[in-house]
């Protein structure tokens, strides 16, 4: 699915990652766990092309395509996603004609026909009530004036309407409670499958009581500087991240 | 005073009735003693007025130009149309209710004469509106319109002005009077068009609004001129107590144009909400002087202007609010804010604020910025394309001030043309429209 190969990049001339190494198969979900400022969501923002983002070494492909030359629009069609741990407010667009417009944008790049209007709002509607946000929601700016739990929900249901290959979550467990977290647990476990994968960024252990990781790495440095399955989690919880950072 | 005017200011007497000649020469006074502005005119600083360098005429009366390219709003109801200056009789419809009156300035009878003349520039200062001197004195027919006391009008009243471009460096004077009784309401639309090729036409278009007791007036006025049209003009409005003044402005951009607003509130209790886009691009420019006046107390008024300049167009937007000694409890609100999509547009904000009274509510801004590379991207990678994800937002910026419009009928007629002005391929507009 996903395959890093010896990733570098810089922001604002600041080198980020150093080095970053990463396999995801298919059907797994892979937790990425680490300080502050160790690399997590530049990580995500490298991937999807995020300008300012520059890779000034190594590789990352995507179902076997090399990504990093890629338009950022042509990596969401590829099957990319990523949830931003801080979602844009865009006032003025509606939320239903930016969640049509993104569906279309992806079925037309897989030379599916778009979905006419009336099931599409069915659809978003049926969503609206699993990702438990008001279906107000739909016809507001996107993400004008929402919370930061009902920004998270609406990433959520994108994700859901696009029904992507690849789901990058950065941290959208920050700040949510704990209902709101298990909505999040839910919509993840639900999309699981053989085919899609997931790679989840986090502070917390707390998140992966509810979404149980494949594997888990510790980002540091920006290195992955130590990977284990779902017990170092809890190790890390127990540890701090201090006894890694020495490592790198 | 430069003399590009000179025929057309020859013209106004034969052209007009008699009882006008007052108003001419009251006009012609203060155009012959006024220097033409230049940049170093405070009020015109960044305007280039080298447009009208050249000499304009008078409108031929016998003149009935092919209109037929010429697009302007459908909206039903009452609409009078004028091209090149000249009444058009079987294009217009006027069917309106008892206690409305329309009125040509051309079929004036001495009394309603009068009465023109007793309201016509009320609502202006003229020293201060060197246009609407001008008007005044190249004043040939003009529009009264009259609502009485009580006399809801549900239509829209559509005054529609085209320049067929058939006839090079025409001068257009268009004159709208409209006085509300109290407790009235109406909807009025003014439509400038023209066609895209031909040449230039100067329409000055002065319009006044003397607004009674309590009554509402929905005002838009659309510049939907382009090209080489040259427009200078103005709305002036005069509040009583309890009035509402809801005046919405769109101009698409061409040669120049230059739109004074002015609204006085003169009864405690009015209200006016003034709302405006514009949206130059190539060469054009587009210049938006606003003075919104308190003059007594609980009053309110909120300003919305938001405009997205393209290529090496201008625009400039001057937000004027006056809050006199007397005027206290008065709440205004001034917002404007500009999108630049290309790194050789240009604007010129200036909020300018004159407070007097001490007990008010007064909030304004102004924000000039181009499209935010971090909600582009954000768009982006959700699969919608750049072009598509530019001309969403673009549209996104104005969609606001379009969705306060309450006539219906101009709402469902600007919402294509602009979302086209941004993307004419229909894939790039398909979700917004």
């Amino acid at each position: 699915m996903l395959k890093i190969d010896n990733l570098h990049a810089k922001v604002d001339d600041k080198d980020i990652l150093k080095g970053l190494n990463l396999a995801v198969k298919p059907g797994e979900v892979h937790a990425i766990m680490g300080p502050n400022g160790s690399g997590k969501s530049t990580l995500g923002h490298v991937l999807a092309g995020r300008p300012g983002y520059q890779v000034t070494a190594g590789s990352a492909t995507l179902l076997g395509q090399e990504l990093l030359s890629m338009d950022t629009e042509e990596r969401a069609h590829l099957g990319l996603f990523l949830a931003f741990q801080y979602p844009v407010e865009i006032p003025g667009v509606s939320n239903m004609e930016f969640l049509k417009a993104s569906v279309d944008a992806v079925r037309e790049s897989r030379g599916q026909e778009s979905i006419d209007s009336v099931n599409f709002m069915k659809k978003a509607r049926e969503i609206c009530k699993e990702v438990d946000l008001d279906q107000n929601f739909l016809k507001r700016g996107v993400n004008e004036g929402f919370s930061g739990g009902e920004k998270k929900r609406n990433e959520l249901m994108q994700m859901m309407l696009l029904e992507p290959k690849l789901c990058i979550m950065d941290e959208t467990d920050s700040g949510l409670d704990i209902d709101a977290l298990q909505v999040v647990a839910r919509a993840v476990n639900a999309m699981r499958n053989a085919e899609r994968s997931f790679v989840l960024v986090t502070h917390y252990q707390r998140l992966l009581d509810y979404i149980e990781p494949d594997f888990v790495h510790v980002l540091a440095g920006g290195r992955i500087v130590k990977s284990g399955d779902k017990s170092l989690a809890l190790e890390l919880e127990e540890k701090g991240y201090a006894w890694l950072e020495d490592a790198a | 005073m430069s003399d590009f005017m000179q025929q057309p200011l020859d013209a106004a007497a034969s052209l007009a009735p008699a009882w006008l000649a007052d108003i001419h020469a009251r006009g012609k006074a203060v155009w012959q003693d006024t220097p033409m502005p230049t940049r170093k005119t405070e009020a015109w600083k960044y305007t280039n007025l080298r447009p009208l360098q050249q000499r304009f005429f008078a409108p031929d009366q016998g003149n009935t130009p092919q209109i037929s390219g010429i697009h302007y709003p459908q909206l039903g109801g009452t609409t009078l149309v004028f091209a090149d200056g000249i009444y058009r009789e079987e294009l217009s419809t006027i069917e309106l209710p008892d206690g409305a009156r329309l009125l040509r300035f051309a079929d004036a009878d001495a009394t309603q004469a009068d009465a023109i003349r007793e309201r016509l520039g009320q609502a202006i200062v003229s020293k201060q509106h060197l246009f609407a001197a001008l008007n005044d004195a190249t004043l040939a027919d003009g529009i009264f319109l009259q609502i009485d006391a009580n006399t809801v009008v549900e239509q829209p009243i559509h005054l529609v002005w085209l320049t067929s471009g058939q006839v090079d460096a025409l001068s257009v004077n268009q004159r709208l009077l409209l006085e509300l009784g109290s407790n009235s309401q109406a909807t009025v639309v003014e439509s400038f068009a023209n066609t895209a090729t031909g040449g230039t036409a100067f329409t000055n278009g002065i319009s006044e609004f003397l607004v009674g007791d309590g009554a509402v007036v929905d005002h838009y006025r659309l510049h939907l001129e382009q090209a080489e049209a040259v427009h200078i003009g103005g709305v002036h409005a005069t509040l009583q107590t309890n009035a509402t003044f809801n005046s919405f402005h769109l101009a698409l951009g061409s040669t120049l144009k230059r739109i004074d607003i002015v609204v006085e509130h003169k009864g405690q209790g009015a209200h006016c909400e003034v709302n405006g886009i514009y949206l130059p691009r190539g060469e054009e420019q587009v210049d938006y002087h606003t003075c919104i006046e308190h003059a007594v107390p609980h009053c309110t008024s909120s300003e919305t202007f938001r405009g997205i300049i393209g290529d090496q167009a201008s625009a400039v937007f001057n937000g004027r609010i006056h809050i006199h000694p007397d005027a206290q409890k008065t709440r205004a609100e001034l917002s404007n804010k500009n999108l630049l999509t290309s790194n050789q547009a240009e604007v010129n904000t200036k909020p300018e604020l004159e407070i007097y009274a001490d007990d008010v509510q007064c909030a304004h801004g102004a924000t000039v910025a181009q499209m935010d590379p971090t909600t582009l991207h954000y768009l982006r990678t959700r699969g919608i394309p750049r072009a598509e994800a530019e001309v969403m937002l673009s549209y996104g910026f104005i969609n606001e001030l379009i969705e306060t419009i309450r006539c219906e009928a101009v709402q469902s007629y600007l919402k294509p043309l602009l979302a086209r002005r941004f993307a004419r391929n229909p894939k790039l507009t398909r979700h917004i429209l």
